[in-house]
């Protein structure tokens, strides 16, 4: 989130798409009723099926599983087309002005493609600027050049009339005018619109470009920076953030800095290829300061080892793989994974094609689950799980875990503040918590490398862990995570003096702007410096004052970056550094004292010394982003399962998609991965075999996987079975009753899986270009382990990826469905 | 002691049903073994170990559709049938917090009360032989605490209050989203409100009662047959009593013979 839950209290109007959050993230609704009992502020949600959300929105519209794109792009042409933007923000703030390489061709151009496609690749040498002498971008602030990027911008959108979006939603013009009416409102400085998404947006082979729609839509209307908007990704999990935030991801090191490539054999060479180089004054190039971090984690890593060296140290990925949750199970299948740790994740039901995942998991050699129930990973090899255990030969390790309240440590929400928390009461029996597992391990290989060695030993020996060293003794002391996050926020390694300002070695750093590149300072994380101090550690505050009376409550936990806490707000002030909204001030200048008031700015100096969006390297705000792998717009694609041809162009899906089914045919030939992958189902045969949209999603009652909430009676108890919703219309058509019990097929699980059918008038087909189409959805919360058990949903889903990122499409692909005769 | 009201601003319930687990969690009330009744609504009804449950109503008015969920638990009547029919004392009470409680102790599962009940609320265990309701968390509102379903509730749909403020709240709130206060009956009052939103009717909801009275029948009985059974019951006394005074005690027969005796 760019802002926070609470700051949503501030909107104007609201709008949920490719989210349910009043049914997942309960919580929000809280602030989503404040703002509308406090400033009147209007709700709208978009969604293919009439969900708990809908049932309270005062705009609800439907639209097709997987046309976020269309309907987002045809409120950006709205905008466009009625004047309906921020003028002064979108000529300051955006990079609307930039003059684009004229050899730049779009979608509008290329039926479909940006210039640059090469097989599944783009080249991207034309996505890029016009740079004057010193190499900062030219401008035409009166946005008239026909190569500037708001003209390309409305050339590309011009495309996305009403009338074309909506013959591909299968929405109603009459009810999106009216939300392209109302959300375009918060185009005026005074007013700001949220969007609130989660996976209904992500989980598509374009979602990193679904979420790159709002950003267009959200700097158009001047809404982000400021309260009460922003683009607000509600985070599954209560640590998600902090979970991303330090890395729990292939290809990035903690606090975002890039995982090394096999292409980057030197140090010098990984920090040239990330270091971005600006020499625009007023660019504050955030990533400049690169190096000082990257060097900081490796000192907190290996303290003793000069960075040169111990760069050496961390693996480095081949430039052309991807190492996400795909690629994973089809390594795990293909035998080049060996063993696996299971880390509170139940793959067996959440990852796509399960049926696949499940029979990866056969091919280990050893499994280590880490969770607080038997998980259906860990019971693989069960009868449940429909194998003969017999035939299995993983040696499976089941480590019962500490749950949320029986461990001390810190949890990052969505909004980026790092809370404390404290132990509540001790873990049952043998349960242990993660840091103490994790700990263990380090020690006990550690212990098996200086007794025994090994290949390359030094990366292990020379290791920097201080925590709890007991040894091989289990029942030592505990790690303390309070060590771990003085750790995380980094401290002096040797007495220096910066900027006239003495600090001794063991001090704290206070800040991440003193982070150094020499190697004098280390930091496990450097966006979490400022969060412990030599006297305290912020994130056990818990002053909830609130002076400036917008929930900011800076003395309460602390936020990342340096406790700022809605990040960008440089961009909610004008030129002169006054509030765009006079009502909701997240920022301020104070000309008297020549400093900022209220929350932490964005970047230093006074008002337009430097350019809002400090991150990106010309500083604005990317209405152009040749960084994306799949286009600098976004571009309706149909996903890879569809019953319709796509209507804007004769290029289906998207060009450059992660998928596995063509190479794994053509070259693994292994057929376990070849019906996880068979998808492709526009054109073929198959099409009419499985004419029915599907798309998987949560109930508030379950989590995730189902593996913490199927094991309580009183969860268990509200939603007891795995069931499918369809309309009326569906039902009648396939004569199947509410309640009966139903078979739902894929290409890729052609016996089916079983689910009640819960028939209801939420559910409506959908007519898309003439054609009726119907869509389903299922839970994915089941497994056949718990208290309550049903088939899994994700048996039926495809293995296929976003470009950009590999996130499975969950949310759309083709089934077909029968009633089970009895 | 204040009289307390719950309000329930079904303009503002997203069903998450935190308040039916947060019910079973204080009141320490077991789950149930459900099935799948065909929509989210689950357990399908109230029972003696569900107190309070989240209804939902798919109603299409029109080509618009309400998708409305209703937490559904006891009114806390000011005049509860209930309390008028039972006929062992202390059983059901009304306290001057407003709550109706019920005390095991003292029921002996006549199940008058669920005859009686207008919202159908008190549910009979033939296995416990007693009946079980909401108490308004009578043990948490009493050391000033709220309802556990009142505290649980995210979205501010569930509110709880003295009765003259949380009156005010309800006509405001009511004039504000366009909608009426249910029930809302000078003839019939009761310690939980509803704020109806503005397309629906009460009648349009399942388990409701759009004109909640105490039935006729108890009002019968009580008020008429009792007071006539214990006159009738005073006076097969009194004649008794007065039969004593003018004849005497009653003498005993004479011996009796016994057959085929000596």
């Amino acid at each position: 989130m760019t802002n926070h839950w609470n700051d949503i209290q501030h909107a104007d109007v609201i709008m949920i798409l490719g989210s349910n959050a009043a049914e997942n993230h309960p919580i929000s609704f809280k602030y989503v009723n404040l703002a509308r009992e406090k400033r009147g502020a209007k709700l709208i949600n978009v969604d293919p099926r009439f969900t708990r959300t809908s049932a309270t929105a005062d705009k609800y519209a439907r639209l097709r599983s997987g046309t976020d794109i269309a309907f987002i792009g045809g409120m950006i042409n709205y905008a466009l087309q009625q004047g309906r933007i921020q003028k002064d923000y979108v000529v300051n703030y955006t990079n609307a002005a930039f003059l684009v390489n004229p050899d730049f061709k779009g979608p509008a151009d290329l039926d479909g493609v940006f210039s640059g496609l090469n097989g599944n690749k783009y080249d991207k040498a034309t996505w890029s600027y016009q740079l004057d002498e010193n190499g900062v971008p030219k401008k035409d602030t009166t946005l008239q050049d026909p190569n500037c990027v708001f003209q390309l911008l409305k050339r590309h959108y011009a495309r996305y009339d009403m009338e074309t979006v909506c013959k591909i939603t299968g929405g109603d013009s009459k009810e999106y005018e009216e939300i392209y009416d109302l959300y375009t409102s918060t185009c005026s400085p005074e007013k700001s619109g949220t969007i609130m998404y989660a996976m209904g947006t992500t989980q598509h082979t374009y979602g990193s470009q679904n979420v790159r729609a709002f950003a267009v839509l959200q700097l158009l209307l001047g809404n982000i920076g400021v309260a009460g908007g922003g683009i607000n990704a509600l985070r599954g999990e209560s640590n998600v953030q902090g979970s991303t935030d330090h890395a729990a991801l292939f290809h990035i090191l903690p606090g975002y800095l890039q995982a090394p490539k096999a292409s980057q054999q030197t140090y010098q060479k990984y920090l040239e290829d990330n270091t971005p180089k600006n020499s625009d004054p007023k660019s504050v190039n955030w990533w400049g300061n690169y190096p000082k971090y990257a060097t900081s984690l490796l000192k907190a890593w290996w303290r003793d080892v000069d960075p040169e060296k111990s760069y050496d140290y961390i693996g480095k990925y081949d430039d052309d793989v991807n190492y996400s949750t795909i690629p994973i199970i089809e390594q795990m299948a293909s035998g080049k994974i060996k063993g696996l740790f299971c880390w509170g994740q139940n793959p067996a039901v959440g990852c796509p094609s399960t049926r696949l995942v499940r029979r990866a998991l056969a091919k280990l050699d050893w499994l280590v689950a880490i969770d607080l129930w038997e998980t259906e990973t860990a019971a693989f090899w069960q009868p449940e799980a429909g194998v003969d255990p017999a035939s299995i030969k993983t040696e499976v390790f089941l480590l019962p875990a500490a749950a949320s309240m029986e461990k001390e440590g810190s949890i990052s929400n969505s909004g980026r503040w790092a809370q404390w928390r404290w132990k509540a009461t001790e873990p049952p029996g043998d349960a242990r918590d993660d840091l103490y597992i994790m700990s263990e391990l380090v020690h006990r290989v550690k212990h098996l490398y200086e007794k025994e060695s090994g290949v390359f030993p030094e990366p292990i020996l020379s290791l920097s862990w201080d925590y709890a060293k007991a040894g091989m003794d289990p029942s030592a002391h505990h790690p303390d995570p309070r060590e771990v996050a003085k750790e995380i926020n980094g401290f002096f390694l040797k007495d220096v003096v910066i900027n006239g300002t003495a600090y001794k070695a063991g001090q704290m750093v206070p800040s991440f702007a003193l982070l150094q590149a020499d190697g004098s300072t280390c930091s496990g994380c450097w966006i979490y410096c400022n969060s412990v101090t030599d006297t305290e550690n912020r994130l056990m505050r818990r002053d909830n004052s609130d002076p400036t009376g917008l929930g900011f409550y800076h003395n309460w936990a602390w936020c990342w970056p340096v406790n700022r806490r809605i990040i960008y707000n440089r961009a909610s002030v004008d030129l002169n550094g006054k509030p765009w909204a006079k009502d909701k001030p997240v920022i301020w200048w104070d000309g008297l004292k020549k400093t900022w008031l209220g929350d932490v700015p964005d970047g230093g100096g006074a008002p337009g010394a430097v350019h809002p969006f400090i991150m990106v390297n010309h500083g604005h705000g990317q209405l152009f982003s040749p960084g994306m792998t799949d286009g600098p717009f976004p571009e309706h694609y149909e996903p890879l399962e569809s019953q319709v041809p796509n209507l804007l162009s004769k290029q289906q899906e998207s060009p450059v998609i992660a998928r596995y089914d063509k190479a794994v045919q053509e070259k693994v030939c292994d057929p376990m991965l070849v019906e996880g992958a068979a998808a492709c189902v526009f054109g073929s045969p198959d099409k009419d075999r499985f004419p029915i949209y599907c798309t998987t999603y949560r109930v508030t009652e379950h989590w995730q996987a189902g593996q913490m909430t199927r094991w309580l009676p009183w969860l268990g108890e509200l939603v007891p079975h795995m069931f499918v919703e369809m309309s009326e219309e569906l039902a009648k058509e396939k004569q199947i009753r509410n309640g009966e019990v139903v078979r739902i097929t894929s290409i890729r699980n052609q016996e089916g899986i079983l689910a009640h059918a819960m028939v209801t008038p939420r559910f409506k087909p959908f007519t898309v270009n003439g054609q009726t189409l119907h869509q389903v959805g299922m839970l994915w919360h089941f497994g056949y382990k718990g208290r309550v058990t049903g088939a899994i949903a994700n048996d039926l889903t495809p293995l296929v990826g976003d470009a950009n990122t590999m996130i499975p499409e969950y949310k759309a692909f083709l089934v077909n469905i029968e009633k089970v005769r009895r | 002691m204040t009289e307390y009201i719950k309000l329930i601003d079904l303009t503002k319930c997203t069903g998450c049903r935190a308040c039916q687990v947060a019910c079973k969690n204080w009141n320490d009330l077991p789950a149930e073994s459900t099935g799948f009744t065909g929509s989210l609504q689950n357990p399908a009804d109230l029972s003696y170990n569900t107190w309070c449950l989240i209804r939902f109503d798919e109603i299409q008015n029109g080509s618009g559709m309400n998708w409305i969920m209703r937490h559904d638990a006891c009114m806390h009547c000011e005049w509860p049938a209930c309390v008028k029919a039972c006929p062992s004392p202390g059983a059901l009470v009304r306290t001057d917090t407003g709550a109706v409680v019920h005390d095991p102790n003292y029921c002996i599962g006549c199940k008058a009360c669920t005859a009686a009940c207008p919202f159908d609320i008190p549910r009979y265990s033939a296995e416990q032989e007693k009946i079980a309701k909401c108490t308004l968390c009578y043990d948490r509102i009493t050391d000033g605490r709220k309802p556990a379903c009142v505290t649980a509730c995210p979205t501010g749909c569930l509110t709880f209050g003295s009765k003259a403020e949380m009156l005010s709240k309800a006509d405001a709130r009511a004039a504000e989203v366009q909608g009426v206060v249910y029930p809302r009956n000078p003839k019939y009052r009761t310690n939980v409100l509803y704020i109806m939103p503005r397309a629906i009717d009460v009648a349009q909801l399942q388990h409701t009662n759009p004109n909640p009275k105490m039935p006729t029948t108890i009002l019968w009985w009580k008020n008429l047959f009792k007071p006539f059974t214990l006159i009738g019951m005073g006076a097969v006394a009194g004649a008794a009593m007065l039969h004593y005074m003018v004849r005497g005690p009653h003498e005993p027969h004479g011996p009796e013979k016994k057959e085929g005796g000596e």
